[in-house]
């Protein structure tokens, strides 16, 4: 099939961007969205143009690395599913396809795609773990957790660190990942004894960094490739109303 | 004659021999020493994490974004440990045996056993961390069994056990980051190895953001940069994935171990067309369930609901009627191969076999093969747009797990002193096969309970020596040689994309030097790269510039891969005998199956580098095999 695309083009953080416009034909269904960016590229170099630019490394949903717009929807048009697991028998001949990197502040732009999420490092950094040193941990079965309570944690552990959640936010809050995590480790009993302290410096990090407040409207749940649920945010705020009663 | 440094005594003891000896470095001496760890996957973190806690400091370098993306969360199924915990007669020494065997009796005892005496304490260290590995209804973990062992000590967390290993370890990381004692440095690519007096000092890296070269230096450097299978183009692994990090240290002195000893996966999706980037791995857990087969008949055209049962065959339960399904990867990818060669594949390529869930759904009722496998069979549909509920599963061996990589010995050392090698990275602990879920357990092991021993180990002599800093004139020497061959490729004026080269080779080591090969295809093969290597000396086209370029990047990555392939296919051919994943066509008995030469072969190779215009020099490190007998390896 013969595809128009328009690709967001930007030399880095502090340049100024625009849509450019190609066409690429050859395109067939079993195509996954960045083979179809591969053969763009093919073409450029044929043309000596630089290449698009655009993240990616596992191409199998599981890295969190790729992610961009597509026709306005965080990793396009299929339900809880990566770009680079998005086929191109989603689309057809003749589609006119825009082509964005996720925009956020406390996501600048790289080049062309690609994007800076740091921004979520820092927030793990600044309190997204148990404190267990490594190398004399106790026998794992000494403290037994109930078969509900592993599969809801694990759940809310199986975050990619995308950001599908932040770009399709109107405020840009990074509420659903920072939640996944709260939960992840809130509801083990290995995590517990930290519980407050983490939940207030992971928000506190998730301000710092630039992301937006929520405001409940849900859109994260809608794209994440996880499908992590948004009762994730309300179990961090709920952890971090405890955490500030319980800190006096 | 190199020395693997194994400790004397019994196999049960050299561990615990060696970590009472093992020098130690006093508390208020560690802040003084720096180790420079590339890569961030479950070797590098846990690595990292360890020493930092420790407190020596750590510079950490990885090429993505971010540590949590290193391939190590790409694995599915499992990871491997002694526990016990179903009272099916599972020991260190039945793991130790099986992994031994596992590996065609070409892996070091000492090694393995240790492997497993260290696995139990990364399920506790694991869980600790808050990693949610599957439990029973009464709240302890659960277990499964894996192909080519009869007991369950399989530990996973549902088909993301290698997602939920690395955030843990990912986590540890980044907790030491909090404490300054790890410095990050993500979309960094280290590009060249710096000796000072012969020992490891530092590397070269290329920031991937900007584009700047620096020098970083340190009194240790640790390789886990995980394994080398992209070398084939089309494999299970990451598009990222590279052998720079291994080659450059290898041209600097550094021995390269078992390199043509790759792991080819039966249950990847076949390849579907000519712009395909990589080939997907399904869970080797459908084995359990699925029953594999292809048409009796050559060039069988008909759907493969519509073939009758006497007319398909079960080509594993056939051959091996005691693992049937369940057979050994090398053995189970072999036998797939044979079968496609013969004109049986299935698929619009014709380069597939059947993986059918028909009789399962029927014994089982689809909705526990659902509860058991529906994530793959979305993933399954996702990808291909079949419904394999009603249609069974088209599936192809791919390339996948380096069992080669740099040598090092016990300490995990290389042959170059203060650098050391860890995870997939090394050659270590699999032999000429790996069993599946061993790998993750070995890269945790590594990083988590054994270089935190030796790597201190060696830093206790280092106290006292001069350091080193970035002025060293090694630095501006390796930070040159980087910039000529970055310079090089911007300057040449072919018409050649580098994913054209990178294809071009991966072909060629699948044709001769994949998952069958023979002497004639691999003399073939080594012409045909030497003059793979002047092409693309000359008809390169790199476009963009020496800042962010991720043609570039690729560039350096390529030029490494013909050079690695070339040694592989030197490896492949001085090995004369069929060992695990090493099938040579000459060697094989009546019924095809792989023959192994111990009275010849019974060794490690490992290569020397003679420059560019020489051969490889090979130097053998001899197995000796005291604790068990070296056996036919059957599985019928
Ligand atoms: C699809 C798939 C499924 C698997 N399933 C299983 C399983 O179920 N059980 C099992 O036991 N094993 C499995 N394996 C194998 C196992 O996952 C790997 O062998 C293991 O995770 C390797 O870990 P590692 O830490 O050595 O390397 P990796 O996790 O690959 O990490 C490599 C690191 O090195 C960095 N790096 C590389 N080169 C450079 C450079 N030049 N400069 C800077 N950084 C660099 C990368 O950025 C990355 O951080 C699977 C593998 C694949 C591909
Ligand atoms: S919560 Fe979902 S969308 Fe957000 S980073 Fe995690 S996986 Fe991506
Ligand atoms: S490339 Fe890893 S999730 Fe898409």
């Amino acid at each position: 099939m013969k595809l128009y695309l328009k690709i967001w083009r930007q030399l880095n953080a502090t340049s100024k961007g625009e849509m450019v416009d190609y066409e690429i034909d050859g395109v067939t269904e079993h195509m996954s969205f960045l083979e179809m960016l591969d053969l763009l590229n093919e073409s450029l170099i044929q043309l000596k143009e630089r290449v698009i630019e655009f993240d990616h490394d596992c191409r199998e949903g599981i890295c969190g690395q790729c992610g961009v717009m597509i026709n306005g929807r965080a990793h396009g048009p299929l339900k809880h599913t990566t770009t680079c697991q998005l086929h191109m028998r989603s689309f057809k001949d003749g589609d006119t396809i825009y082509i964005e990197p996720f925009r956020a502040t406390a996501f600048p732009v790289v080049r062309d795609l690609k994007i800076n999420r740091t921004s979520f490092d820092s927030i793990i950094v600044a309190g997204g773990y148990i404190g267990a040193s490594t190398g004399q941990a106790p026998e794992a079965n000494s403290i037994p957790i109930s078969y509900e309570t592993v599969e809801a944690s694990f759940d809310a552990a199986a975050c990619i660190g995308c950001g599908a959640c932040v770009a399709t936010c109107k405020n840009s809050s990074a509420a659903l990942f920072v939640g996944a995590k709260i939960t992840h480790l809130a509801l083990l009993p290995q995590g517990k004894i930290e519980a407050s302290k983490r939940v207030l410096t992971m928000v506190d990090q998730m301000d710092t960094e630039g992301f937006g407040a929520c405001s409940n409207t849900e859109a994260c749940e809608v794209e994440c490739p996880q499908g992590i649920s948004v009762l994730s945010i309300a179990k961090m705020n709920y952890e971090y109303n405890k955490a500030l009663i319980m800190k006096k | 004659m190199i020395d693997s440094k194994i400790p004397d005594g019994p196999l049960a003891d050299k561990w615990n021999t060696y970590k009472a000896k093992a020098k130690l470095v006093n508390p208020a001496n560690r802040k003084k020493l720096t180790v420079i760890v590339v890569g961030t996957g479950l070797a590098g973190s846990s690595c990292a994490a360890s020493l930092a806690e420790q407190g020596y400091n750590i510079q950490s370098f990885c090429f993505q974004d971010s540590p949590r993306r290193a391939h190590s969360v790409a694995a599915q199924g499992g990871v491997n440990a002694v526990k016990n915990y179903k009272n099916d007669g599972d020991s260190v020494f039945r793991m130790f045996y099986d992994t031994i065997k596992g590996g065609d009796f070409r892996s070091r005892e000492a090694n393995v056993y240790r492997l497993a005496e260290c696995s139990a304490s990364l399920i506790d260290q694991s869980v600790a961390q808050g990693v949610p590995f599957a439990r029973e209804y009464g709240g302890y973990l659960n277990n499964r069994s894996f192909g080519g062992v009869q007991v369950s000590r399989t530990f996973y967390a549902r088909g993301q056990t290698g997602q939920q290993l690395l955030l843990g370890a990912y986590q540890s990381l980044l907790r030491q980051v909090n404490t300054g004692k790890v410095t990050m440095h993500t979309r960094h690519e280290m590009l060249e190895l710096v000796l000072v007096d012969g020992k490891a000092k530092g590397i070269i890296a290329r920031n991937l953001e900007t584009g700047a070269i620096e020098r970083h230096a340190a009194d240790a450097v640790v390789l886990a940069t995980g394994g080398y299978g992209k070398v084939y183009y089309l494999s299970t692994l990451a598009m990222g994935c590279n052998s720079s990090a291994l080659w450059r240290a290898h041209k600097k002195g550094a021995y390269m171990a078992g390199v043509s000893w790759i792991q080819f996966h039966p249950t990847c999706l076949p390849q579907h067309g000519a712009n395909q980037s990589k080939l997907t791995l399904m869970s080797e857990s459908l084995r359990n369930d699925g029953r594999i087969w292809v048409p009796k008949k050559v060039g069988d055209d008909r759907l493969p609901n519509s073939i009758p049962e006497e007319e398909r065959d079960y080509y594993l339960e056939r051959r091996y009627p005691a693992f049937g399904n369940l057979a050994p990867r090398d053995i189970s990818s072999r036998a797939a191969k044979e079968r496609i060669d013969s004109g049986h594949g299935a698929g619009p390529m014709k380069n597939a076999v059947y993986l059918d869930f028909s009789d399962a759904i029927a014994a089982q009722g689809k909705k526990t093969i659902e509860a058991k496998y529906s994530n793959l069979f979305a993933m399954y549909e996702k990808i291909n747009g079949i419904d394999a509920y009603k249609e069974p599963m088209l599936i192809s061996p791919a390339a996948h797990f380096t069992m080669g990589g740099l040598w090092v010995d016990y300490e995990l050392m290389t042959t170059i002193p203060g650098l050391f090698a860890l995870g997939e990275a090394n050659f270590a602990d699999h032999g000429a096969n790996r069993l599946g879920a061993n790998s993750l357990l070995q890269a945790c092991v590594d990083g988590y309970f054994i270089a935190p021993y030796t790597i201190p180990n060696y830093l206790s002599g280092e106290l006292n020596t001069t350091k080193v800093t970035t002025e060293h004139p090694a630095f501006a020497e390796a930070e040159n040689s980087v910039r000529e061959q970055l310079n090089r490729f911007l300057q040449s004026k072919g018409t050649l994309s580098t994913d054209y080269f990178h294809k071009t080779i991966g072909r060629l080591l699948y044709e001769k030097c994949g998952l069958s090969r023979s002497k004639q295809n691999l003399e073939e093969a080594i012409v045909a790269i030497k003059s793979l290597k002047a092409s693309f000396e000359k008809d390169l086209l790199i476009t963009g510039d020496d800042t962010l370029n991720s043609e570039l990047e690729k560039a350096g990555r390529v030029a490494d891969y013909i050079e690695l392939a070339e040694l592989m296919c030197y490896d492949a051919l001085q090995r004369e005998e069929s060992c695990g994943a090493h099938f040579r066509e000459e060697y094989q008995s009546n019924e095809g199956e792989a023959v192994r030469n111990d009275t010849d072969y019974c060794y490690v190779s490992a290569w020397e580098w003679k420059g560019i215009a020489n051969p490889p020099e090979l130097h053998k490190e001899p197995l000796v095999f005291e604790n068990v007998e070296l056996a036919v390896r059957s599985y019928k």
